[in-house]
């Protein structure tokens, strides 16, 4: 298990357990923590699964592909550290991860 | 009685009404019947990954089973609803058992048009439909073996696409004289034949499949000139009929789906009608039709939950779905029916390009190929109803980025 951090735009912070090999978008469903919706299920389809990762876990998230970059090139209020959450995967390098939701996924 | 909500059907559209009911703050009762065995899953890893064997079944689950109990939700799997009394305001399942509602929600979905031919009860042919189906052919999709799909709609095609990875021989039938015909143009028609053919798949359009023959198992596909096509395997993938017989058994109005209003209301108040089983207003269309994607049975759900908790509507967002095949990535925004004139952007050849649509000079829908920033401008452009022209997007020095700008500001 690893533990990710989701703080909502009100900066609610919410804990929770993810699994190793899960992506962060998943471990959110999962959990029910508001702000993500991921309505494509991780598809990288709808770009609705938005967060902004806490740089200092920014380069162990691994590359983004082109479609995401894309993607995100698209969504509101991106910034440098954006990513789409269903494609980052999980992995024990990722303990204590902090992500951050957007206000709206749309 | 205080307030329960039932929802009959436990797929994308009901699981998600039940979610954002309480998600919205409902306090009452929530029953959501479905008769499958599995808690609400998503549909569309089923002719992709999870079909490929990529994903495990509890990922396909849009929420654990524990969540409903977890938040007072009481969930009824193998539980078939066999008929609405509106008189009771009850619903009553083939158990016998009978839950009074105060709100009703149908969310029934859809079913996979059968066969009309004979054999098509033969083993070893295959619908396309729920996660049973699946893992009923799963044992069946192993290298060497020849699968026979009928039907060259998305489903059936990115089926081929998984079979071919898995290294079946694969032929598809259609009947129209191009695949895809029914929902998309012949660019992309011709695009999509020639990817399946690069990978191996034999595509046969404009052929009259008459039987299916075998013994127990089927063994063949007649043509109607006679000719048999050997197989091991068959699926169909012939579309889809929407699940509105018990509506239509509870006098509620129903053409092609059951009709409803933009909060998802039916003829009766109380009651709802959500997912592919509805027939909805298109408001970027000015006209009413059934969507069947993840994204109208997603949005219904919230707007039905919302209606009853009698919150504003949420957004009414431009359709949209999506199929992958091989490595290809489609993004369909908007509907392309009625479409008169069509601009492709990008080069079919290089497998990322977009092609848009436009009916008496209005733009109304692309298919993007790889190309995300195509698609997601075009949502953005029609659902602001901006006055895109197919010179816009004809212009490839121009970036869609930019082209979205300058329309959005006219
Ligand atoms: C293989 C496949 C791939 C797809 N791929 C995509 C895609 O890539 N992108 C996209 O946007 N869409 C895709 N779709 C379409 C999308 O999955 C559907 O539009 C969506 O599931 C519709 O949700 P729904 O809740 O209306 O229906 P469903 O998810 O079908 O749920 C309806 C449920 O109601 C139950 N039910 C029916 N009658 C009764 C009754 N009398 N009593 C109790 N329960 C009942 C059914 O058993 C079912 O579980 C795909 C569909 C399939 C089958
Ligand atoms: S869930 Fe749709 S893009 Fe991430």
């Amino acid at each position: 298990m690893v533990k990710i951090t989701y703080i909502d735009h009100e900066g609610t912070r919410r804990d929770v357990d993810a699994k190793v090999g899960e992506s962060v978008m998943e471990a959110a469903v999962r959990n029910n923590i508001p702000g993500i919706d991921a309505d494509c299920g991780g598809a990288c389809a709808c770009a609705t699964c938005h967060v902004y990762v806490d740089p200092e876990y920014l380069p162990k998230t691994g590359e983004q592909e082109a479609m995401e970059q894309s993607m995100l090139d698209f969504a509101d209020a991106v910034q440098d550290n954006s990513r789409l959450s269903c494609q980052i995967s999980v992995s024990d390098d990722l303990e204590g991860l902090v992500v951050t939701t957007p206000e709206s996924q749309h | 009685m205080s307030a329960s909500v039932v929802i009959i059907g436990a797929g994308q559209a009901g699981g998600q009404a039940a979610v954002s009911l309480r998600q919205f703050g409902f306090e009452g009762e929530i029953h959501l019947v479905g008769e499958e065995a599995a808690p609400p899953y998503q549909r569309p890893p089923l002719s992709k990954d999870y079909l490929k064997g990529k994903l495990e079944r509890e990922r396909l689950y849009l929420k654990p089973r524990e969540f409903y109990a977890d938040n007072a939700i009481t969930l009824h799997t193998d539980a078939r609803v066999a008929r609405i009394d509106r008189d009771e305001k009850s619903v009553v399942l083939e158990s016998g058992e009978s839950l009074n509602y105060t709100k009703l929600i149908i969310a029934t979905g859809s079913r996979p048009r059968p066969l009309p031919l004979p054999g098509a009860d033969l083993d070893q042919v295959f619908d396309l439909r729920t996660l049973a189906d699946i893992d009923a052919l799963k044992p069946a999709m192993v290298a060497g073996k020849r699968l026979l799909i009928v039907g060259a709609g998305y489903i059936g095609l990115e089926a081929a696409a998984v079979a071919r990875e898995l290294g079946l021989e694969v032929t598809v039938l259609e009947m129209a004289e191009r695949v895809l015909a029914r929902v998309t143009s012949t660019v992309m028609s011709d695009f999509y034949q020639a990817l399946h053919e690069s990978h191996g798949a034999a595509i046969r359009t404009g052929i009259r499949l008459s039987s299916l023959k075998g013994e127990g198992a089927v063994t063949h596909g007649v043509l109607a000139d006679g000719e048999e096509i050997p197989c091991d395997l068959v699926l169909v993938g012939i579309g889809i009929l929407p699940n509105e017989e018990l509506a239509v058994g509870a006098g509620i109005a129903c053409k092609n789906g059951i009709l409803v209003d933009r909060d998802t209301r039916t003829n009766d108040g109380d009651i709802y009608a959500i997912g592919d089983c509805a027939h909805r207003p298109l408001v970027h269309y000015g006209r009413d039709g059934r969507l069947e994607s993840v994204h109208n049975a997603i949005e219904q759900g919230k707007i039905a939950a919302a209606h009853i908790v009698g919150k504003d509507r949420p957004a009414e967002d431009v359709p949209w779905f999506w199929s992958d095949q091989y490595n290809i990535k489609l993004q369909i925004a908007g509907l392309s029916q009625g479409y008169d004139e069509v601009v492709v952007r990008g080069d079919p050849a290089n497998e990322s390009f977009a092609v848009f649509y436009f009916a008496d000079g209005k733009f109304i829908s692309v298919d993007a190929v790889n190309a995300p920033a195509e698609f997601l401008s075009a949502k953005r452009l029609i659902a602001a109803d901006a006055a895109l022209t197919p010179a816009d997007v004809a212009d490839e020095s121009v970036s869609m980025k930019d082209i979205m700008k300058t329309a959005l500001a006219r």
